[in-house]
């Protein structure tokens, strides 16, 4: 196996320039695609209910309490969103539990491109990233452009990563090529006047996708693309992040690394809302990517109200007694 | 800091076990007629959970009468009652089912993951599905009216006990038996528990009777002249002697006997459903399944990438303490039975194949193994032929389908087999080569009151569960 | 005799899992066999009827595609739940067919032990009503029952609890969902076992009962194109023959009305007049 190399890391393009064989045009990409193993849907489903049965308890839970507050992108993407209330996101970001300040912060807070620049400032020195949705999300019906125009202005105010829509109506066509080239392009509006660049979060809408197997053929066409992290959802559709859906992307994300040793990152998004549901995404962590992934720089959960049932539940550890939500911040 | 496991422990406080138990007679616990008893003991820590008689010939005689004589009643139920008293039984069983599964656990070795999740509710279900039939028996496809059998004398194994038990108590109460059912030595417990059951849903005495014993009482009760029905899971060579115990009697026999089912991987399969399917075929209850895939069968083309996918998958494999909840492996449910798996394998090795286990600590105390991976095995060595009953996989090639089938069909045995392939027409042609009673494609151990099970060749004969399984108990 | 004077039950509609009284806001006088009054029902109108169907319809697709198994245990549960209101429904059902209480006791044990008949079919009328058929080429070929869909009933106008219990269960045990029309001078058993219904596990909408003018309701439930099924165990001769007609309109299935004896053994044909027949071939093949 070779070593181990992050996705945004520029040994990455190199190994992925020597698999542009798969990608040279639209027909060696789709016999490439089509070509990656079924999947089974009953016995993806199974496993993933199994793996659900853990029972996480005492230390190992003070444990997964923790990451998994560490792993949050704290997230407001919403059309009444205003300078105010994402100041306020942010400041929940940074002390989550302000009766506690051994609470750890989140990993970033996510935003419409508008928002970037005021969560920058309000999150300075914290550590903590921005996050920006682009590309026009979360329909992604735009032309290139404007994605591409959307993108580099949440570079440029700031944004530390940048989670993209794909073009769903161009995968189910089975445009593949289109959608890669449009990763692509993102991925290098992605970098920065320095060189640097802000790390590509690429959203799927997998509850549009519809079967496994198109999310398993379209976590490879992004991870060939040069995605750093691969998202289930928008959270703006009837079905969001499931724990089947999240099992077969990093099942998925196993697959590439044994094959490239490219480690890329994994993000469910939308609809895990407590505790108990989150502990179940990192037992899946755990016993599929393991140690390497249950960092937050490889694995995030894209939610918002996921973050008090967390911190209820962290002070229930704490004092022996279960909190309330009086007892949490609403923002 | 890494994401270890906290213990999780089933709390032992739900069940209640007696430091001894007699046998279940019309309706009574009474101790043997010659007061022997024997210990039964927990696999997982060796200590001893309670002692239980051991059945004499006299108690034999004893139970069947009982038998005999609450079948007249019995069986001259309208079907509709009989229905409500199984309906009850289901219900019970439900409701204390986590105490019946952590009894189970703790008497059989299995993790409490597996009998709470698949043990206990395939239980329910399987007094749900005859209850429904008792009152049906005119639908069922036999012709009006069909008659019960009479006594039906019944020898379970100790691998799943309590499922096991259903499977033979269920469709002989709904068509009108009476039952005398011999539970095994090393797992008594909760058959005894069942005896409760049958007095919280208020059963007539009688309908159903239980003798703790050894083979001895097992064997006295197959023999027993007013035995009409003989039903019987366990080793083939019991079950051929059991075959000529009857031989030239009126009595009416089914055998679920061993296997070494074949599980069979193309290389256009759903890998990582595969992988699952493999490792739930052969650890599933520690291998101790007469269905269990224990041979792998997997396409040259693709061996290096599934077996690849199967060690590391293996490496997750957590065994340990049955009454942890994160437990996937637990003991070996005797000592006896663990000699039995030691040798095969070490004949495996001896004999040239290679053995790999996953890097797992075993406990100290109790009766444990690895779970263990064969390459380089042929047709030709033992570990391929004789049934394990342990965690043991044993892993040949096929180059194409015709290959498969013969090298699958190759073995006296014929119980079930596994198909991994994407290709719906070659799901069908196989399984219709393949010589065995189940074959599940893209899925493994899956059972359901509904299904019929059971095999061909010298894996028994008859059928248990669905319609078909009640032909076994009608004189039909 | 305490001098206390009871609280009396306004007796509701069942629709889509919950009690609404009728839309129209009419009630009609219930009295026992001796003319004495009971209760006031509501009087269901055709936009009562509508909206049932809708709610069948929203249901069906849940409750049709739930286990067999499952479907058997809500059915059982309904006998346990209704096992203990027994003394509740002998009383009503003596008021509503004139009838001692012991012949009362016999009729609600009846329909009690009927509900578990039922439940036992759940997963076994496929395995009689279904099979693999032996075609002469090299195809897998399996028929299986499936259920029609949206089944509207006239419960029976003379049994008003056994005869209906007897004609909703072979209904929904199969997955069909279904919108009952009480027994028009008998409705009260038909209104209160829908609460025993909802507190069964039985989700919202799988059965929705209606009371009023059989001949009212019944017109708009034959005519429906949302319709699947028309049972008219409740139509006299005159009625069932203009509904028949009217639901040749989408092709309905049509149980006509017959001398039913509800107290014998139903055997399975209104279990099978519910359900489609669905056959798959499928090629074997290396």
């Amino acid at each position: 196996m070779p070593i181990t190399v992050p996705a945004y890391g520029k040994e990455a393009a190199g190994r992925l320039a020597s698999m542009a064989d798969v990608t040279a045009d639209d027909g060696a990409l789709r016999r490439f695609l089509h070509g990656l193993p079924g999947v089974d849907a009953v016995g993806l489903q199974a496993r993933a209910a199994t793996l659900g049965t853990r029972s996480i308890k005492t230390t190992a839970k003070a444990y997964a309490i923790d990451l998994a507050i560490s792993m949050i992108d704290l997230t407001t993407l919403e059309g009444a969103d205003t300078p105010g209330k994402v100041r306020a996101l942010c400041a929940k970001g940074v002390h989550p539990d302000p009766t506690d300040r051994t609470a750890p912060k989140v990993a970033a807070i996510c935003v419409y491109p508008d928002m970037v620049a005021t969560a920058k400032e309000a999150l300075a020195g914290s550590g903590i990233h921005v996050a920006s949705v682009a590309t026009a999300f979360p329909a992604g019906r735009a032309a290139l452009p404007v994605k591409l125009a959307d993108t580099r202005d949440a570079v440029a105010a700031g944004a530390d990563e940048i989670d993209m829509v794909i073009d769903r109506g161009a995968f189910l066509s089975g445009r593949y090529l289109s959608v890669f080239e449009e990763i692509k392009q993102v991925k290098e509006a992605c970098v920065r006047p320095d060189g640097s660049a802000a790390h590509l979060k690429v959203i799927f809408e997998t509850g549009e996708l519809e079967t496994y197997d198109n999310v398993r053929r379209v976590s490879w066409l992004a991870m060939l693309a040069g995605a750093d992290f691969i998202k289930t959802s928008t959270g703006k559709v009837a079905v969001n992040a499931t724990p089947p859906v999240t099992l077969l992307m990093l099942e998925a994300v196993r697959d590439f690394h044994t094959a490239t040793g490219i480690q890329v990152g994994v993000k469910p998004a939308g609809g895990i809302r407590t505790t108990k549901d989150a502990i179940k995404y990192l037992v899946m962590v755990n016993e599929t990517l393991g140690e390497p992934w249950l960092t937050a720089d490889w694995f995030r959960f894209g939610a918002s109200s996921l973050l008090n049932d967390l911190l209820m539940q962290r002070q229930k550890l704490g004092t022996g007694r279960y909190s309330g939500p009086d007892y949490v911040t609403v923002d | 800091m890494t994401f270890d496991y906290a213990p999780a422990p089933e709390s032992r406080a739900v069940v209640d076990i007696a430091p001894s138990y007699g046998l279940f007679v019309d309706g009574e616990f009474a101790p043997a007629s010659d007061g022997k008893v024997f210990k039964t003991v927990s696999p997982s820590s060796e200590e001893v959970l309670s002692e239980v008689a051991q059945a004499s010939g006299d108690d034999v005689d004893r139970a069947v009468k009982a038998a005999r004589k609450a079948f007249e009643k019995w069986s001259a139920l309208p079907g509709a009652e009989r229905a409500k008293y199984l309906f009850r039984i289901a219900r019970i069983i439900q409701e204390r089912s986590r105490e019946l599964a952590v009894l189970e656990s703790l008497d059989n070795g299995k993790p409490i993951r597996e009998s709470r999740d698949a043990d206990l509710p395939l239980v329910a279900a399987h007094f749900f599905y005859y209850a429904g039939w008792a009152d049906k028996l005119d639908h069922a496809g036999y012709g009006p009216n069909p008659r019960p059998l009479g006594v039906a004398g019944q020898v379970i194994p100790w691998n799943f006990p309590l499922l096991m038990l259903a499977w033979k108590i269920a469709p002989a109460l709904a068509t009108g038996n009476t039952v005398v059912l011999k539970p095994a030595e090393t797992t008594p417990l909760s058959a005894l528990f069942f005896a409760d059951i049958c007095r919280q849903a208020g059963l007539p005495k009688g309908v159903v009777n239980i003798l703790t014993g050894d083979g001895s009482t097992g064997a006295a009760l197959v023999a027993h002249p007013d035995v009409n029905k003989v039903a019987f899971t366990g080793s083939t060579g019991v079950g051929k002697a059991i075959a000529r115990t009857v031989a030239g009697t009126d009595k009416k026999v089914t055998l679920e006997l061993g296997g070494k089912a074949a599980n069979i991987v193309f290389d256009d399969a759903p890998i990582d459903q595969a992988v699952e399917g493999i490792v739930n075929g052969i650890f599933f209850n520690q291998g101790h399944v007469c269905c269990a895939g224990s041979r792998l069968l997997v396409q040259e083309s693709v061996q290096d990438e599934l077996l690849d996918a199967l060690k590391r998958r293996m490496q997750t494999l957590r065994v340990g303490d049955p009454l942890d909840k994160n437990t996937d492996i637990g003991a070996i449910n005797s000592a006896e039975q663990l000699a039995r798996i030691t040798a095969l394998v070490d004949a495996g090795e001896a004999e040239g194949a290679e053995r790999w286990a996953p890097a797992c600590e075993l406990p100290t105390s109790g009766y444990w193994f690895a779970p263990t991976l064969f390459t380089g095995v042929t047709q030709a060595h033992r570990i391929a032929r004789e049934e394990i009953f342990g965690p043991v996989l044993s892993v040949l090639t096929f180059r194409t389908p015709e290959e498969a089938v013969a090298k699958a069909n190759n073995t006296p045995y014929g119980l079930s087999a596994g198909i991994w392939t994407e290709k719906g027409s070659r799901i069908l042609w196989m399984a219709n080569k393949l010589r065995a009673g189940v074959i599940w494609s893209n899925t493994f151990n899956k059972f359901d009151p509904a299904s019929p099970f059971g095999g061909y060749k010298e894996s028994g004969y008859g059928r248990e569960g669905g319609r078909h399984g009640l032909e076994a108990y009608l004189n039909v | 005799m305490s001098d206390r004077l009871s609280v009396l039950k306004t007796y509701k509609l069942y629709v889509g899992g919950k009690f609404p009284r009728s839309e129209s806001g009419r009630v009609y006088e219930v009295t026992d066999s001796k003319g004495n009054w009971l209760a006031n029902a509501p009087l269901a109108s055709r936009k009562d009827a509508r909206d049932a169907v809708v709610a069948a319809r929203k249901a069906f697709g849940g409750w049709s595609g739930a286990t067999a198994y499952n479907r058997g245990q809500v059915l059982y549960r309904i006998a346990e739940m209704l096992e203990g209101r027994r003394d509740q429904f002998v009383a009503e059902v003596a008021d509503a067919e004139g009838l001692s209480k012991a012949k009362a006791a016999a009729q609600v044990d009846a329909a009690i032990d009927r509900w578990v008949w039922y439940a036992g079919w759940s997963d076994k009328i496929a395995q009689i009503a279904g099979g693999a058929n032996p075609v002469a080429g090299p195809y897998f070929n399996l028929s299986s029952p499936e259920p029609t869909g949206v089944v509207a009933v006239l419960a029976p106008q003379e049994s008003s609890f056994l005869g209906l219990v007897s004609v909703i269960a072979p209904v929904i045990v199969c997955g069909s969902t279904v919108v009952v029309v009480a027994s028009q001078n008998a409705p009260l058993p038909a209104l209160s076992l829908a609460e025993v219904l909802a507190t069964s596990d039985l989700p919202g909408g799988v059965v929705n009962l209606l009371s009023g003018r059989t001949a009212e309701i019944a017109a708009p439930l034959a005519a429906h194109q949302d319709v699947n099924a028309l049972d008219l165990a409740g139509a006299d001769a005159g009625l069932a023959k203009e509904l028949e007609t009217a639901a040749a309109d989408n092709l309905k299935r049509v149980v006509r009305p017959g001398a039913a004896d509800w107290s014998a053994d139903p055997g399975t044909e209104r279990l099978l007049a519910f359900l489609e027949t669905k056959t798959v071939w499928h090629p074997m093949g290396v």
